[in-house]
């Protein structure tokens, strides 16, 4: 039986349909995403797998147990990292870990076991017994995912991991999360980061306004949905609108942006002969392979971050 | 609602609180003190000197004040950690929704930080009355008992505040609560004057405010005097009152934390 599992899964507010009726299953061992913008219904979804936010309808079950009937026995098992940071500022490090635990009711000599060994593993071992209040937004997500398995859960649950943190920051918690990975967690992971979704998913699906628009893993979905390159390039100001059909049949397909020119093909040093041959010169030209973003600006005709 | 669940809540509480105690302990000490140097002996001695005891029923002002404050002073701290502690938990610090990610649900997490508040009052109720045996103004180890309604005061409001302070989207709500609310309770309750000296038209109003009831059950206990209505239904009320604003809360919590 797959670790989750839901059949149209449906989440209302009042009018505005968060989650519309979406399939997935995730399997134990693998690490599944959303992916999608702001507003497309990663969270609500992600809530409901959480036993946090009742199903408006269809069907769920997690750990092989109804949210709605099963909801602390469920919440025992997983792991949350929720969007925004939720530990107490006012106490250290170590403290947030030792409430943490007791919440799930395990013993504090255990609980003090296991913070010596999830601070190691967050790398926070030397802030201990800092306040949480001063540390770096990479360090408070650290704790917060180390918060999240003092449970030694089998299901970790991420929303929107390494938002607004730096590039170090976030290879920093890749690594952590790859770990976990190999130690047989489930992970479930929103972004909005194709990067992010391409580094941490073996599968993933593409959520849009509610519903789940394409499902595979990063390199299925791009060999569906896109070429294997992507030509790239800008024009001078103004000049984009006045030379776009001189690019007619260069591309297997040509995607216009506020920004720049994107042309879709399997040879982009060839395409960007090409285009040279026709006398045009763009300002900058880059040739790239295809990820995530193009799948998804192909499936719903916007740009994952707006 | 799990037990355990609500005992792991209160402990979390106690575990902030070692962190934070420092000033709400001191103030705890010398707020009774100060009232009652300055409105009971103070203020007490014009009182006494004039008409008070002919009202009073023949208490010194000090006697008469001292339980009337004790239950303010519960009122007060009851109100002030059912309101801006649960504004942070829901919104600012979002410590609960940490908190309802794991086992315990939204029913221990009200239950547990009302237990916690309870446990406060208790010690503040406690303190608050040993200084009034210091000021003489407890006649028998019975006024000890004061402390009773003093915590279901306490809890009355803290329950309510707590239901009010998640039903609510920003805090302009609560300062509003204090100015217009707390404030007039604390000053027209039966605190300071009895409520017979109010206008007719506003003491049935008062008598509809738990902190009447609490002052009443408080001075009867710590005076030996009786009380307005039988203490039954003075308890009773003060008891409708938590359990109705718990299950309110409940509700308010479930529609911000359970969406």
């Amino acid at each position: 039986m797959p670790l989750v599992e839901a059949r149209s899964l449906t989440k209302k507010f009042g009018d505005l349909t968060a989650v519309d009726a979406v399939d997935f299953e995730v399997a134990r061992g693998e690490s599944f995403g959303f992916l999608g913008p702001n507003g497309a219904g990663k969270t609500s979804a992600m809530r409901m797998i959480g036993a946090v936010s009742p199903v408006s309808d269809g069907y769920l079950q997690v750990l092989g147990m109804d949210p709605a009937v099963d909801g602390p026995e469920i919440r025992r098992r997983l792991g949350v990292v929720p969007q925004d940071d939720t530990l107490d500022t006012e106490l250290s490090v170590a403290e947030n870990l030792l409430i943490y635990g007791r919440y799930f009711d395990l013993p504090r000599p255990l609980i003090r076991e296991r913070i010596t060994e999830l601070l190691d593993f967050a790398q926070l071992s030397e802030r201990r017994d800092d306040k949480v209040e001063p540390l770096s937004g990479g360090m408070k997500r650290r704790l917060t995912i180390a918060r999240a398995l003092i449970n030694q859960p089998e299901l970790l649950i991420l929303d929107e991991p390494t938002t607004g943190l730096d590039p170090q920051a976030r290879h920093v918690l890749w690594d952590r999360l790859y770990r976990l990975k190999q130690q047989g967690v489930t992970l479930i992971v929103t972004t909005h980061y194709m990067d992010e979704a391409e580094q941490l998913c073996d599968r993933l699906v593409i959520m849009d306004k509610g519903k789940i628009v394409a499902e595979g893993s990063p390199r299925q979905l791009i060999e569906a949905y896109s070429t294997r390159e992507v030509l790239e390039m800008r024009f001078p100001v103004g000049v984009q609108e006045t030379i776009l059909d001189r690019l007619d049949g260069l591309a297997k397909r040509t995607e216009a942006l506020p920004d720049r020119v994107l042309l879709y093909t399997d040879n982009g040093d060839g395409t960007a002969a090409e285009v040279a041959k026709r006398g045009l010169q763009p300002e900058s030209v880059v040739v790239r392979r295809s990820t995530l973003e193009d799948v998804f600006l192909r499936l719903t005709g916007r740009t994952l971050v707006d | 609602m799990a037990i355990p669940a609500v005992v792991r809540v209160v402990e979390a509480h106690a575990l902030v609180y070692r962190r934070t105690w420092r000033g709400s302990v001191i103030s705890t000490f010398f707020s009774p003190v100060l009232y009652l140097l300055a409105m009971g002996v103070g203020l007490g001695s014009l009182v006494d000197a004039g008409a008070g005891p002919a009202d009073l029923g023949g208490l010194s002002y000090l006697a008469f004040l001292a339980p009337g404050l004790l239950v303010a002073t519960a009122m007060q701290t009851g109100a002030g950690d059912g309101s801006w502690p649960v504004m942070a938990g829901i919104k600012w610090t979002k410590t609960y929704h940490a908190t309802l990610a794991t086992p315990v649900g939204v029913r221990d997490l009200v239950v547990g930080h009302l237990g916690w508040v309870g446990l406060r009052l208790t010690f503040v109720s406690v303190v608050f009355v040993a200084i009034m045996a210091a000021f003489g103004a407890v006649e028998s180890w019975a006024g000890a008992m004061a402390v009773v309604p003093a915590v279901l005061t306490g809890l009355a409001f803290a329950a309510a505040t707590t239901a009010y302070a998640a039903y609510l989207d920003n805090d302009t709500g609560l300062s509003t609560l204090f100015r217009f609310g707390i404030v007039p309770m604390f000053l027209f309750s039966g605190t300071f004057f009895p409520i017979s000296q109010l206008p007719d038209w506003l003491e049935p109003l008062a008598s509809v405010v738990p902190l009447w009831h609490g002052v009443e059950l408080a001075r009867s206990l710590a005076l030996g005097i009786p009380t307005t209505w039988s203490p039954l239904i003075h308890v009773g009320y003060l008891l409708v009152w938590i359990v109705v604003s718990t299950l309110v809360g409940f509700r308010m919590f479930s529609r911000k934390l359970r969406q």
